[in-house]
Formats: C-alpha cells, sequence, structure tokens
C-alpha cells in the first residue's frame, strides 16, 4: 500500500551553507536539444573511480554504435562503449577534464555520419522477474557511473554486500549547485524514465522506503516526477521537496536533510542503510535493464554569460565542448574562465579543446564580469565567516593556519579530510584567500607523504627479509657444513666397516707381513755371506 | 587563453575593507551622542588619532617593505583609531593621542605581522599604555553637555588638546568625575547607593547623558548583528556575564552593590561589547569559545570595577581574555560532522 505523497515528513537542516544566486533560469528557457553526433569521439578510458578501462579494439576498427571498445578492468572500474559508428582513428594520451590537469588515455573515434547501432544484448522490461545478479551484471556491463558528478561505478554501490541491509534508497534531484540545470531539465521531460530506473535500483536493493529529494527552486521538476510517480504506483516512495541552500545536494548532507542521520567520517552511507544515487543515474540504468542500451551519452547544461544562449544538450559522450558550443550558437564574448561542473566545484580548463565525459553535468563559459577578480589574497581577520557557512562544520581557518605553515599532523588533527571541497569558506571570506586550494594541497600533500612513507616501509621490510633471508643461509650453510664435519668425525672413529678402508689396510698389513717374512730369510741369508 | 585557478568559480564580493566600513558607519550614532555630549573634543581626537594611525601603518608598511595598498586602504588602522578616540576623555592633550597610536600600530599590531596576525587588540592596548603612563589626564573627563554650566567650543577645545591649557575658569570647573567614578568614591566612603543616586546626575540606569551614548552605540551594534558584521555571542555573552555576577551582588546587598544596569549603562561595557570585544583578530572564534571568551569579559569587568583599582575594566578584560582566546579555541572545537561528540577529548 502506497503512503500519501504530500507526507508532511519533518526535514533536518544541516550546519552552514549558503543561499547563491542561483542562474537557473537561463539554461531553462529552452528544452534539451539533442546535438547529433560531431565528426570525432575522444572516449578518455579513465572517467569513472577505480581502475582504467582497457582498450579492446585497435587503430584501424570499424566499430558500430553500442559496441565495446574498452572493457572494465577489476570489480571497480568501468567499460566504455562507441556513442556512435565509426572507424578507431587512434589510442593515445590526451587532455582530460581533472583536476590534475594530467592527459589521459583516450580513444578517438572518426564517425561515419551513419549511427548505425550493433547488435545489443535482449531487452529486460521484466525486470521484476529476473535475477538480481542479472541486472547488476547489466548494469555494469552498460558503464554506468554516478552522473551526478562523482562518476563511482553503478553496479558496485549497488552490491552493497550481503551483511549491510539497505533500509532507505535516496534518489538525489536536488542540484543544488548555480547555473547547473541538467538533472531539473531531465526531470521535467524525462520523468517516467527516472522513475523507471528508480525501479529497476529499488527491485535490486529491496530497501524499505525510497526518497527522491528535490531542492524547492524546481516546482516543474517536482510537478513532473510527482506525475511520473504517481502513474507508477511504487510503493512507498516519497518526493520531498527540500529548502534550497547550497550544498544540499552533496551526498551526506541530503542524507542528513532526509533521515537526520549522519554518516559517520570515513564511512560510506551503505554503512548506516543508506544508497544514494544521482536522477541521472536512475534515467540510465532504465535505458540498460528495460532497452539493453549501454551508457553512450548525457545530459548536460552549457552555461555562462560568455555564451550567447544558455541550455541543456543531450549529447554523445566524447564531443568536443568547442563543438558543443558551436552547436547551440557560440560564444558571446571570450571566456574568462571555463569551467567542468558547476561554479562552486567546477575543474578550471585551458580551452574547450575538451571532451564530454561520463561525469560532466555542466561546461561553464564566464565572461571577465562573472569571474572573480584575480586580487592576491589578503590577510585572515579570523572573522569566521568560513567557520559559520561550513556545512561539515569544520573550522576552516585553522586548517587554513596550520596548512600554511605545513604542519600536516594538526591538520588532520582538524578533520581535513572530511572536508567535501564545497567552497563556501572560500566564497564569503572577505579576504579572498582561495581556502579550497590550501586544502586540496595539505590533501595532497599529506597523501603523497604517506606513499612515501609505504614506500619507505616497503623499502626496510625487503631491507629487512634480505637481511634475514641471508643470515638464514648462512646460518644453514654453516649448520650443513657442520653437519658434514660431525659425520667425517664420528666415521673417522669408528670406521672399521668401510670395504675400501679394509682393503687399504688389509693390504698394508699384507705388506709390512711380507717385509718382514723377507727380512726374516734375507737375514740368516745375509748372515751366510 | 583562460584563467586556471582552483574553485570555487564565483565569489560572495565581501571585501575587508567593506567589513571596516561597515564598522565605522555603524559607530557614527555613537560619535554624534559623543559630540551632542561631550562636544568638540571628541572629533578633534578622532582626527589626530586616525591621521596618526595611517601615518604609523605607512611608516611600519614602508619599514617592513610591505606594499602600502591594500594594507592602508583596508580601513583597519581608522578603525582602531576611532575606537581609541572614542574611549579616552575630549581634552587628552594631542600628543598623547599620537603616543596612543604609534603604541597600537608600531608595537601591538605591526611588530607582530600587522593585520590579522595581532595577539592583542591594538586600541585597547594604546588605552591601557597611557591609563597606566599617565592616569591623571586619562580620567579628565568633562561633564556631558546636559549637566555642564559652561560651554566648550571648538576654540576651548583646541586650546586644551594642543595647549594643555584650561579655560580661565580652570580644570575643577569643567571636569567632573565619571559616574562609575562617582560611584566608586561615593562607595569608598561608605554612602548608600540610595545616597549617591541622590545627585542630579544621575538618569534612569547610569548617569544623565553617558547612557544616551550607550544607547546609540547599541543601535549601531544592532545594525552590525543584523547585517552579520558580527555575532550575537560576544556581545550578548558578554553583557550577560556583567549582568549574572552583578545581580548576584546586588541581590545580596543592595545598597553596596549597584544595580546590574547600572554597570551595563556605565562606562565602556556597550561600546566593549559590539565595537571592542567582538574584534575577530583578537577574540575567540568557535561559537562555544565565544560564549566562554564573552562571558568571561563581563565577569572580569565587573571584578575589576568592584575590586581593582581602576574604575573602569573593559580594556583590562579584553586584553586579558585576548591573552586566554587561542586556549579556549582550542578546547571548544565544534562536532565535526559524522564525528562522535568525545572524539577529541
Amino acid at each position: 500500500m502506497s503512503l500519501p505523497l504530500t507526507k508532511n515528513r519533518h526535514l533536518h537542516r544541516f550546519h552552514g551553507g549558503l543561499h547563491l544566486p542561483d542562474h537557473k533560469l537561463e539554461s531553462t528557457l529552452l528544452t534539451i536539444l539533442d546535438v547529433g553526433v560531431p565528426p570525432l569521439l575522444t572516449l578518455p578510458l579513465q572517467q569513472h573511480i577505480g581502475h582504467i578501462a582497457e582498450p579492446v579494439v585497435e587503430v584501424g576498427d570499424q566499430v558500430m554504435k553500442g559496441q565495446l571498445i574498452a572493457r572494465a578492468e577489476g570489480f571497480v572500474s568501468a567499460p566504455l562503449h562507441a556513442p556512435s559508428s565509426g572507424r578507431i582513428q587512434a589510442i593515445e594520451e590526451r587532455p582530460f577534464p581533472h583536476p590534475s590537469g594530467l592527459p589521459t588515455r583516450a580513444i578517438l573515434i572518426e564517425t561515419d555520419g551513419l549511427d548505425e547501432w550493433g547488435p545489443l544484448p535482449e531487452p529486460l522490461p521484466d525486470f521484476e522477474q529476473t535475477n538480481r545478479d542479472l541486472l547488476l551484471e547489466r548494469i555494469r556491463w552498460a558503464g554506468i557511473v554516478g552522473l551526478g558528478g562523482a562518476t563511482f561505478p553503478t553496479s558496485v554501490k549497488l552490491s552493497p554486500g550481503k551483511n549491510k541491509k539497505i533500509h532507505t534508497l535516496i534518489l538525489n534531484g536536488a542540484e543544488c549547485e548555480p547555473y547547473i540545470t541538467c538533472d531539473d531539465m531531465l526531470m521535467r521531460e524525462q520523468a517516467e524514465r527516472i522513475i523507471t530506473g528508480l525501479a529497476v535500483i529499488r527491485h535490486i536493493l529491496s530497501p524499505n522506503e525510497c526518497l527522491i529529494g528535490i531542492e524547492d527552486n524546481k516546482p516543474e521538476a517536482i510537478a513532473a516526477m510527482r506525475e511520473a510517480l504517481k502513474a507508477a504506483e511504487l510503493e512507498a516512495t516519497e518526493i520531498i521537496e527540500i529548502p534550497t541552500k547550497y550544498p544540499s545536494g552533496g551526498e551526506k548532507q541530503l542524507i542528513y536533510i532526509l533521515t537526520g542521520e549522519e554518516v559517520p567520517s570515513q564511512h560510506i552511507p551503505a554503512d548506516i542503510g543508506i544508497v544514494c544515487h544521482n536522477v541521472g543515474t536512475a534515467a540510465a540504468v532504465a535505458d540498460a535493464v528495460i532497452d539493453g542500451k549501454p551508457l553512450l551519452s548525457r545530459t548536460l547544461t552549457l552555461g555562462g554569460d560568455a555564451l550567447k544562449q544558455a541550455q541543456n544538450v543531450h549529447s554523445p559522450l566524447g564531443a568536443s565542448i568547442h563543438w558543443l558550443i558551436e552547436q547551440i550558437g557560440g560564444y558571446k564574448t571570450q571566456a574568462k574562465r571555463l569551467v567542468m561542473g558547476g561554479p562552486m566545484m567546477g575543474v578550471p580548463l585551458r580551452n574547450d579543446d575538451y571532451p564530454i565525459v561520463k561525469g560532466s553535468n555542466c561546461l561553464l563559459a564566464l565572461s571577465p564580469e562573472q569571474a572573480p577578480p584575480e586580487e592576491p589574497a589578503r590577510p585572515c581577520i579570523r572573522c569566521g565567516e568560513c567557520a559559520r557557512v561550513c556545512p561539515v562544520e569544520l573550522l576552516p581557518q585553522q586548517l587554513y593556519w596550520h596548512t600554511r605553515a605545513k604542519d600536516f599532523d594538526e591538520v588532520q588533527s582538524y578533520d581535513l579530510f572530511d572536508c567535501i571541497e564545497c567552497g563556501c569558506c572560500a566564497y564569503v571570506c572577505p579576504s579572498y584567500i582561495p581556502l579550497v586550494q590550501y586544502y586540496r594541497y595539505a590533501k595532497s600533500e599529506i597523501w603523497s607523504q604517506e606513499e612515501e612513507k609505504k614506500k619507505a616501509d616497503l623499502a626496510r621490510q625487503r631491507h629487512e627479509a634480505r637481511q634475514a633471508r641471508l643470515a638464514r643461509l648462512e646460518h644453514e650453510r654453516k649448520a650443513r657444513l657442520r653437519k658434514k664435519k660431525e659425520a667425517l668425525e664420528k666415521r673417522g672413529a669408528g670406521k672399521a666397516d668401510d670395504p675400501k678402508k679394509a682393503a687399504i689396510q688389509a693390504a698394508l698389513k699384507r705388506v709390512e707381513a711380507r717385509k718382514a717374512a723377507q727380512t726374516a730369510t734375507a737375514a740368516p741369508n745375509g748372515d751366510s755371506t | 587563453m583562460t584563467t586556471l585557478v582552483s574553485s570555487p568559480h564565483d565569489w560572495g564580493r565581501h571585501r575587508v575593507q567593506q567589513v571596516m566600513l561597515q564598522v565605522l558607519l555603524a559607530l557614527t550614532p555613537g560619535i554624534a551622542a559623543m559630540f551632542w555630549y561631550f562636544g568638540w573634543g571628541v572629533l578633534i581626537n578622532i582626527v589626530i588619532a586616525t591621521a596618526s594611525a595611517l601615518g604609523a601603518e605607512a611608516l611600519m608598511l614602508r619599514l617592513r617593505e610591505r606594499p602600502l595598498q591594500p594594507a592602508i586602504t583596508d580601513f583597519s588602522a581608522v578603525v582602531t583609531a576611532v575606537l581609541f578616540a572614542l574611549s579616552v576623555p575630549p581634552t587628552l592633550p594631542w600628543w598623547m593621542t599620537v603616543l596612543g597610536m604609534l603604541f597600537a600600530i608600531v608595537i601591538v599590531k605591526q611588530l607582530y605581522g600587522g593585520l590579522g596576525y595581532n595577539p592583542f587588540n591594538p586600541a585597547m592596548a594604546a588605552y591601557v599604555l597611557l591609563l597606566i603612563s599617565y592616569p591623571v589626564a586619562m580620567t579628565h573627563w568633562l561633564p556631558p553637555s546636559v549637566l555642564s554650566k559652561e560651554t566648550i567650543d571648538l576654540f576651548d577645545s583646541l586650546r586644551i588638546i594642543f595647549g594643555g591649557t584650561p579655560p580661565a575658569s580652570g580644570w575643577d570647573a569643567i571636569t567632573m568625575a565619571t559616574p562609575l567614578d562617582q560611584m566608586r568614591n561615593g562607595l569608598g566612603q561608605d554612602m548608600m547607593i540610595s545616597e549617591i543616586r541622590e545627585s542630579p546626575v544621575w538618569g534612569d540606569f547610569g548617569a544623565k547623558g553617558w547612557e544616551w551614548v550607550a544607547n546609540w552605540y547599541a543601535l549601531g551594534g544592532l545594525w552590525l548583528l543584523y547585517k552579520r558584521v558580527i555575532g550575537w555571542r560576544i556581545p550578548v555573552a558578554m553583557i550577560a556575564g556583567l549582568v549574572v555576577i552583578a545581580a548576584l551582588f546586588s541581590l545580596g546587598n543592595p545598597e553596596s552593590y549597584p544595580h546590574p544596569l547600572f554597570h551595563v549603562f556605565s562606562g565602556g561595557i556597550v561600546l566593549g561589547a559590539f565595537f571592542i570585544a567582538t574584534d575577530p583578530v583578537t577574540a575567540s572564534t568557535t561559537p562555544r569559545g565565544q560564549l566562554i571568551y564573552g562571558f568571561l569579559i563581563g565577569v572580569l569587568v565587573y571584578v575589576i570595577r568592584t575590586w581593582g583599582g581602576y574604575p573602569d575594566g573593559v580594556a583590562f578584560a579584553v586584553l586579558l581574555m585576548n591573552m586566554a582566546a587561542p586556549t579556549i579555541d582550542y578546547y571548544t572545537r565544534p562536532r565535526v560532522f559524522g564525528h562522535r561528540e568525545d572524539e577529541h577529548e
């Protein structure tokens, strides 16, 4: 029996957070544009958290749309499929939208414009009658990862382990970062697909209840989702309007808002019986299970006032940003900053020659007026605004001081690793201190120190093992020698039974006897002379 | 070519400069009230203090080989100067004001590394230096104009401040003990509070004039709270600390220990609570820490006023708690999301 859809639920408020100008109207004026297929697709092999995928095609191969081009390596990994038909042009290092700025190996497909599908696995519309492992296998095959931007392989998240009972499934439609509207538009236009995906995930996890959290600045999306949910008649599923406040779409923040439960530090939500998926991920799950289609494309927002017109596009993975921006009318002014992701947490890009990957929810082209001024940081006046807005209730300025002093032990004692890098602290800082940059620096320093320590430990262990082995060998050699010597001594003492020796001794005796006999006979002879 | 800068790529459009300007703006009702009740000396002191603070700041930035911009235009030295000028008597000789500002900016602020690095509140450190060194000059307060028989015009003020000479009628004719001093002297002569309060100088809670200055400071302080330039914890806790301890004694013996509201509306409490103790650089920064910090300032003010050697104790109390702020912060770290309450203990 289904619960009323508008049950009054007590929502919880997380500490801090910001009410940001949301800039969401600009990109929601037009419907999602299907951009078609670009002449070239660049598909980095690592578009997910986990092990890099391994190519299964070679340069020059013809591929069909949906054909596997790189397989998952290991449990936490995701495969890649050709988003369109064409020829493999190259497999080489290409720039990749990642904070490190380092390039990664990618497969380049020169498309043939036919967009011809290859063979696909059998659709599973009766998923409720399908074995769960088969569904998980299908989701894994499809290469689905968290499309909210975290890109953690979805099949892994859906396999929490036998001993972890999931009681609550949460669908994240909060979309709290300014400018980004791809989930909003997806919910407005494809709510049934999301609800179908939710039904599949729910069948796999069999939770007690499902909660769909959407910020209250998306009334159209909420209405569309309510409609779709009503039509689907899903039990114990509720759409919950949450107050708009950044970062309510952070996984741990959303779980707290909806359930009042805090995911313990260093733990994942499954540890407290909760699993949370993005609405876009649910839609991709529906495609994979109901239609047998792998993840080949995604919806993303192209925004920022350097563009002529902001809009959401449905784009094949691997399309270049440059090409996409051309499809929606191009630039209005030169972009001062290009950002993959939202303005609060996105990755800055050097140019628009980067490809769209599975985690790309937004591309921002900020004009010089919109981009923050590049002023040198001023001294911290300890005003405490940063601590007031921190959603994790850290003390950002203490982290900052200790990072500056390179006192990384102290930084960790102020729980650096609980920082979600949401950017609230840096946003409000009146001294323009790039706080998040300091925390990233501290984290990477600590990681590399730990790596060094691991290496040193390993080297020490190896050295110690070698010393021990040498000592053991020496000991064994000595023991062997000693044994031999002892054996020899023993033999030398009581060895009458050695036939050779006995023979020699017998021979010696015989010789002596003969000599004695000869002397005896010779003497009388001599005497006789 | 785009710029590669770490996220966030948007900013809240606050600036240090703006914070300082808001503080100055919030002080204007108080300054106007001070001018109304105590005359031109108040404004002359502000001008002298501001000019010498900016001069000292520029000198030190040059000696420390730091760029003048943006430090000189962040208005932090101006805030220090105005708070100092509002704390000292409107008759203070000009060179004492200059000396105080040199001490505040050169030693208390810049030698510790400039804005953000000073452990002590520069305005209060300067005030205490002068109070200890020149106790007489530092207690030459004028009576508020509502009680004064003599009028002191701009030229009288200039003569007093720059010439060091009292008007023809002499110091005694123009100066008057502050309400805190009167209360203290009266109690020192074993007078009952009801007897002391028979004098016409007293108003509703504190003394006439003085208590109205406090109201105008409070107005500016409330605006700062509303604009979120300061938090509520330090001012509320400081006044609460003072009221609680004053109430305990006053209830026990109302004829020897003045009413809590007398304490709130006398001396530097309201200015201190909203503008001085809230100086973020030298105060505690954790939410619980700010409550402790403010409360103890309130208690210390009472202790110093009641049993100490000086009539008012705001400056001493603030400096003492400045010393304690890092320790308070250390022991009052908030519980981080997803951590147990007892993890850091």
